[in-house]
């Protein structure tokens, strides 16, 4: 494995009493995509702040390149920020605004034009060269964010929830042309956002922030099917968890008794050595992880009968609110395929996979 | 029927409300052309001839000059120093950061009059003549908490943004400050030249009370006063009040036109 | 390696340092000047209260407080009275395309030539103004009537004056006053009257109480209309301001009066605090 190129190594910030980032430590390989995922006010920001150059840490380290930048400006440091309201210069041009960074490095003009113009192709906006900004719809000023950034050629590109201001379907198109393009330059993108479905569909790696600290740390599909801490697992989309202790635990099983029931499952994490017995746990669900019928094969368990309540048609699905008929009344939402016609108030037989509850420790 | 009579009513109010802001001003510019030696009815003008005779006056000539003089340098001056302010207390989170804008806006809570007052007991604490130049930092006292108040509105998260954008990618402190924001700010600060160009050049009080023998145009208007009405002043009233308008027309277009697009 | 010394931190100097120096400097001097007196044409720093007692207990000079604090809250009162429909006008009643037209048509001559401003009401109410000479010419009266050189041309001068200021702060408030809570008032019932003191009204205080304020502070520290238009026949504090320093050239009497005179501003300040909250106008 090659050397780290960004290392945060052991970062806190405070402002005043308020601990915004607390001992956070990172590191990122080349060419990766981490998503920096959490709610607002998590911390996210300002640990993409202080890798920028525009927050410096109250303790710790951040290394670029094996090299000590903890302290050094902005204007200092391998990397480039895209702001969320793209901080374009309005009045500028288009290629004016791309070709500032290298204008700053003193290029000459028809160098620093012709890359521009390179910049500006890559987002596909080569023929907006001589457009004033005001001129430019969301979408398009945030392609020219992108240009202006990756024009400087940057070690690590940051990226403050840039896809924010954008309707969701041109969000959507330019979350794939985003990962289109860190692939085509092999550049390093961290990336800022509180929606966990874009962090899902365009990162190598999640960290999911919460309360200053990380949370989870993974690929994203780890992430959601595994999730490391109760926390991840409400986070990242719906789910159902359920509250239970720890009876039995040897080498390879761990059961549990909670609201569905007594179930027993297989060993996998190495989280789990730290449990013991009689502990407090939760199981994890998601919603279309349940299935209808009965489950009484041995990789299953029974969730026994559900009355319906609520039935919502999504198209893809149909979401199911279901409340389970024994005397603890568990409720639980079930992702149904659309072919599945369930109504209120009919009684439903349920069951999972066992191999899908994830035992929470967290 | 009752549209009709509010219609009947507003557009009257809306008249007469006219009628009473312009009454004054046009009769001053009426009776700069009267051919007569009184600025009152009848008017037997048109004629020029009281414009010819204030050019003529030796002292209310010189005083446009130094009017001209004290307004373009102490507007220029303020708006510097109070563009300055405003970049550095937007960028920075300055720990007084309130107390600053406070103390920055505290001279608009004081008459011009006091103010003047202030200035002239310094200076005769300190055997300091009165001159032009006291007029003029008495005028950028006076103008100073606007031109730092209209550059500093203009300071949002977005343009604190644009700065970090300009550093991170590359500007030194110079740089970004000529190259982005002072172009980004123009519309404020030839806003905020011409309101305190307006309102130096019209300013009477301090510059009555500091100056000596180089005095404004509004104290010789005031002067002449004295010595009654005359359609000469009128004409240097209605001169001093065109050459007003003409900077409120540029403020006002500049303001209107330009500061949406920072936005 | 550091972050290297940032002089942009520094930007904020110069103005904070001109405001101490030649705004709030003279005002600790006025403030010191105030307890000293004037002795065979010299100043003397004899600390005594001795001024503030001769203001407050000559009438003569008390009756010029009086009279500036009833001439400026007449002022305000009457301008609001007479900005307030003229702004509603243009907001509500004018086609939007007229509305900044006739706005910047109302409000320019307020930008104007401040001392020409109250020399041209005296060719308007004088002893022959126009005023007179229309109503001579008419017939209506023989002998002209006395307008000029009294409080009540005082007032003229100053009226016309803020209504200029109070309709810009005022139409300033009305527009940004959404038009879903006029519409929503009326549409639970409300008749137009009703709309208009239930919802339209309480939404624009903020923008008379900016208007009114600024209209007391600069009126009662406004030395030229009452000079101009009021003649002789009363005195109000800048006035006697203005004789203390121009004929007596008593500086710590004029310093008692200029200090009275902020005080007083700084008190209505406190009093009004909580509307002045409109951010832009």
């Amino acid at each position: 494995m090659s050397d780290p190129i960004l290392e945060l190594d052991n970062i806190t910030k405070k402002f005043g009493r308020f601990t915004a980032v607390d001992k956070v430590s990172l590191n990122m390989d080349p060419g990766e995509f981490l998503v920096l995922l959490g709610p607002s006010g998590s911390g996210k920001t300002t640990i993409l702040s202080m890798i920028g150059g525009f927050t410096v840490p109250t303790t710790g380290v951040i290394r670029i390149h094996g090299k000590d930048m903890t302290t050094v400006p902005p204007a200092g440091r391998p990397t480039v920020t895209v702001f969320q309201d793209y901080a374009l210069f309005p009045h500028m041009r288009v290629i004016e605004n791309v070709a500032f960074g290298l204008k700053m490095r003193k290029f000459g003009k028809r160098e620093r034009h012709k890359k521009a113009r390179e910049s500006l192709e890559l987002v596909g906006l080569g023929d907006f060269s001589d457009r004033s900004i005001d001129q430019l719809s969301g979408g398009q000023r945030q392609r020219v964010a992108l240009a202006r950034a990756i024009a400087v050629e940057p070690v690590v590109l940051l990226l403050d929830e840039p896809l924010g201001a954008l309707d969701l379907k041109i969000r959507q198109q330019m979350q794939q042309e985003l990962v289109r393009l860190q692939k085509r330059l092999g550049a390093t993108f961290v990336h800022v956002t509180h929606d966990q479905e874009e962090a899902m569909s365009i990162a190598d790696n999640i960290a999911l922030v919460n309360g200053g600290k990380i949370e989870d740390y993974g690929p994203p599909e780890r992430v959601y099917l595994r999730p490391a801490t109760l926390f991840t697992a409400k986070f990242m989309g719906e789910n159902n968890t359920f509250e239970g202790f720890v009876t039995a635990m040897d080498d390879s099983s761990i059961s549990v008794d909670s609201e569905i029931g007594e179930c027993t499952l297989l060993r996998c994490d190495s989280m789990h050595s730290s449990t013991g017995i009689g502990e407090k746990v939760h199981l994890s669900l998601r919603p279309e992880q349940i299935g209808l019928g009965d489950g009484n094969q041995g990789n299953l368990i029974n969730l026994g009968q559900a009355r319906v309540e609520e039935v919502i048609f999504q198209g893809t699905h149909r979401l199911c609110r279901v409340v389970c008929q024994d005397e603890k009344e568990v409720r639980m939402l079930l992702r149904l395929r659309p072919d599945e016609k369930v109504k209120v108030s009919d009684t439903i037989q349920i069951h999972a996979k066992r191999d899908d509850a994830v035992l929470l420790v967290r | 029927m009752f549209n009709r009579i509010s219609r009947f009513s507003s557009t009257s109010y809306l008249l007469l409300a006219l009628l009473f802001i312009y009454l004054p001003v046009v009769v001053l510019v009426l009776f700069s052309f009267q051919d007569g030696l009184l600025p009152v009815f009848p008017f037997n003008g048109p004629s020029l001839q009281w414009y010819e005779k204030m050019l003529e006056n030796e002292r209310l000539v010189e005083s446009l000059y130094n009017s001209v003089l004290v307004a373009v340098l102490s507007s220029l001056l303020t708006t510097i120093i109070g563009f300055l302010a405003a970049y550095g207390l937007a960028r920075h989170s300055h720990r007084f950061a309130s107390g600053i804008q406070f103390l920055l806006m505290a001279p608009l809570m004081v008459s011009y009059l006091i103010i003047g007052i202030g200035l002239l007991i310094t200076l005769n604490i300190f055997g300091i003549p009165k001159s032009l130049v006291a007029v003029g930092l008495g005028h950028m006292v006076i103008n100073l908490p606007l031109c730092f108040a209209i550059v500093y509105s203009q300071f949002g998260d977005h343009l604190k943004n644009i700065d970090c954008a300009a550093r991170d990618l590359g500007a030194s402190d110079l740089s970004t400050l000529t190259l982005v924001i002072a172009p980004i700010m123009k519309p404020a600060l030839l806003a905020s030249f011409c309101l305190s160009a307006t309102l130096s050049w019209d300013e009477f009080i301090i510059a009555f009370l500091l100056s000596r023998f180089d005095v404004t145009l509004p104290v010789i208007i005031f002067e002449m006063l004295r010595a009654g009405l005359t359609p000469e002043v009128n004409a240097a009233g209605t001169m001093v009040f065109a050459i007003s308008m003409a900077l409120v027309a540029v403020s006002a277009v500049v303001m209107f036109f330009n500061t949406r697009n920072t936005g | 390696m550091s972050a290297k010394r940032d002089w942009t931190r520094w930007a904020v100097h110069p103005a904070v340092g001109f405001t101490l120096v030649f705004f709030f400097l003279p005002l600790m001097i006025m403030v010191t000047v105030s307890f000293w007196q004037r002795i065979y044409g010299k100043l003397e720093a004899t600390w005594s209260i001795a001024n503030y007692a001769k203001f407050f207990g000559a009438d003569y000079l008390r009756d010029s407080l009086l009279n500036s604090l009833e001439v400026t809250l007449i002022t305000t009162f009457l301008s609001v009275l007479l900005a307030y429909p003229l702004a509603w006008i243009l907001a509500y009643r004018v086609p939007p395309k007229w509305q900044k037209v006739l706005l910047i048509l109302a409000v320019l001559p307020f930008w104007t030539a401040y001392v020409v401003r109250s020399y041209s009401w005296l060719l308007v109410i004088s002893e022959n103004g126009i005023i007179n000479a229309t109503l001579m010419a008419i017939g209506i009266i023989q002998e002209p009537l006395e307008l000029a050189y009294g409080r009540s041309a005082t007032i003229l001068g100053f009226v016309h004056f803020f209504t200029m200021l109070l309709t810009l702060t005022i139409y300033a408030n009305l527009v940004q006053i959404k038009p879903s809570y006029q519409k929503a008032a009326s549409d639970l019932g409300a008749n137009r009257f009703q709309v208009f003191f239930h919802v339209t009204l309480p939404l624009s205080i903020p923008g008379v109480a900016v208007g009114a304020f600024i209209t007391f502070v600069i009126a009662i520290g406004d030395f030229i209309t009452p000079q101009i238009l009021g003649g002789s026949t009363e005195v109000l504090v800048p006035q006697a301001i203005m004789l203390q320093v121009s004929r007596a050239a008593n500086f710590p009497m004029a310093a008692v009066m200029s200090l009275t005179l902020t005080v007083v501003v700084v008190i209505v300040y406190l009093m009004v605090q909580k509307h002045l909250k409109m951010d832009r106008i």
